[in-house]
């Protein structure tokens, strides 16, 4: 299996690599970690005329702490954020989803940048980023703007990326003493999503949540955040009964997917399943 | 044509030098360019595990790299961590343990179980599991694998 021919072209500044993209724009593919990129290319369902590898780009490749938040570059793979002990003290959620991620080998060379660009439905950083609010910083030829990633995604691999523009980093919050958790059911070879839920809620001692968000992936054409769950749990004291009758609103007004891995119907009930299972595991954590 | 481009890299601790094509990945580039065929290629899209390799002491897919993004990298294929006169102690122990019947996947698995122990001396078999499962064997099953890394582990020879 072996792509179409390009040009392989890797700046060393970031200043190049967006000019390499605005002279290209409607023929380049930006290459990070590769780990998706480059089985769409061996299957030709990608075949861009111009490869632009950001990987020697240096300062992209680091997380960083910045006031009340954390800069992650877009460079970071997922073993490093899954390894790194500023994250799991600061942002325990972030090495918690990266853990879950497809094996050693992808998780060694994939990004979480490459991976936040490429959008996929099933992806588990999209539901992470989303439970914590996350800013995307992206770059363009005439400007960078940060990207509140609830308005990031759009659909099955789009999201408001212009062709000429590169996501460089990822901004998360310090979550202090907020629990969190990330909970998927996936086939153990791909360790794809068929359903994901990430978890950050703050607790009041009294056993009251005081705050809680939830990102769900695998489920709809995009990641989503369940937001009448949220609202029918907050100021609520939680037992298992509130949380599983109300687990069932998470796919209330969604669209949820068929495929091999299973029907509309069963994918809701996994999801009811896995959200109410993703509160029970934060709370405990 | 598609210009070539000239790539550096240390493989098994010498240096090499090459022009390949952009879209050369890795694994064409260990076996065809430098003839080190213990690199298996399987799936070829990232699934089976058959040609790990070490890049800059991490297990990596060769086949979702191209050479290009290699330059200027270490890498270690399992041509580069034992002899056929001194086995290194995972071979010896994949040996023992008859953790192989084809030999397809075991260069995979056998780096794969090199970063797994390098990382943890002392895994479970569930930790085992999990840190192969980049790793497909079609032959038989795992468990004879699981076996001979626990064997190893237990020898503690792996370096």
């Amino acid at each position: 299996m072996i792509p179409g021919s390009f040009e392989y072209y890797a700046p060393r500044s970031l200043s190049d690599a967006v000019k390499y993209l605005s002279a290209h724009k409607d023929d380049v593919k930006i290459l990070s970690g590769g780990q998706s990129l480059l089985p769409l290319m061996k299957m030709r369902l990608s075949k861009p005329g111009y490869i632009l590898d950001i990987g020697r780009i240096p300062g992209l490749d680091s997380i960083a702490e910045e006031g009340n938040n954390l800069i992650i570059g877009a460079l970071v793979t997922h073993n490093q954020i899954e390894d790194s002990e500023l994250l799991k003290k600061n942002c325990p959620l972030l090495p918690q989803t990266a853990t879950t991620i497809a094996d050693v080998q992808v998780r060694n060379r994939g990004t979480i940048g490459g991976s936040i660009a490429h959008a996929d439905p099933a992806g588990d950083w999209p539901p992470a980023i989303m439970a914590l609010d996350a800013e995307i910083k992206v770059v363009g030829p005439r400007s960078e703007r940060w990207v509140k990633c609830n308005d990031f995604f759009l659909g099955l691999l789009m999201s408001v990326l212009e062709p000429d523009e590169v996501v460089t980093a990822l901004k998360v919050p310090v979550t202090g003493n907020d629990k969190t958790a990330y909970l998927k059911a996936a086939p153990r070879s791909s360790g794809f999503a068929v359903v994901g839920v990430a978890v950050r809620m703050a607790m009041e001692a009294s056993g009251v949540c005081s705050q809680i968000a939830l990102g769900i992936t695998g489920v709809a054409d995009k990641a989503y955040r369940a937001n009448r769950v949220e609202q029918m749990l907050t100021g609520k004291k939680l037992d298992s009964k509130l949380i599983e009758d109300v687990a069932t609103e998470s796919t209330r007004n969604v669209d949820v997917i068929e495929d091999i891995n299973g029907s509309s119907e069963y994918r809701a009930h996994l999801t009811h399943v896995y959200v109410a299972r993703a509160i029970q595991a934060a709370m405990q954590s | 044509m598609t210009e070539m481009i000239s790539i550096t890299l240390r493989v098994n601790g010498s240096e090499r030098t090459a022009a390949v094509e952009p879209r050369r990945s890795l694994v064409d580039f260990l076996r065809h360019d430098l003839g080190l065929v213990g690199t298996h290629v399987g799936c070829e899209h990232g699934v089976c595990g058959a040609c790990t390799v070490m890049l800059d002491g991490r297990t990596v897919r060769s086949c979702l790299l191209f050479a290009a993004q290699a330059d200027g990298s270490e890498v270690t294929t399992i041509e580069g961590i034992g002899t056929d006169e001194a086995l290194h102690p995972l071979q010896v122990a994949f040996q023992q343990h008859h953790a192989l019947q084809c030999g397809f996947c075991t260069p995979g698995m056998i780096l794969a179980a090199l970063e797994l122990l390098r990382d943890n001396a002392d895994p479970s078999d569930e930790e085992i599991r999990v840190g192969l499962s980049g790793n497909l064997c079609m032959c038989t099953g795992y468990v004879n694998i699981v076996r001979a890394v626990r064997a190893a582990a237990r020898d503690g020879n792996v370096r």
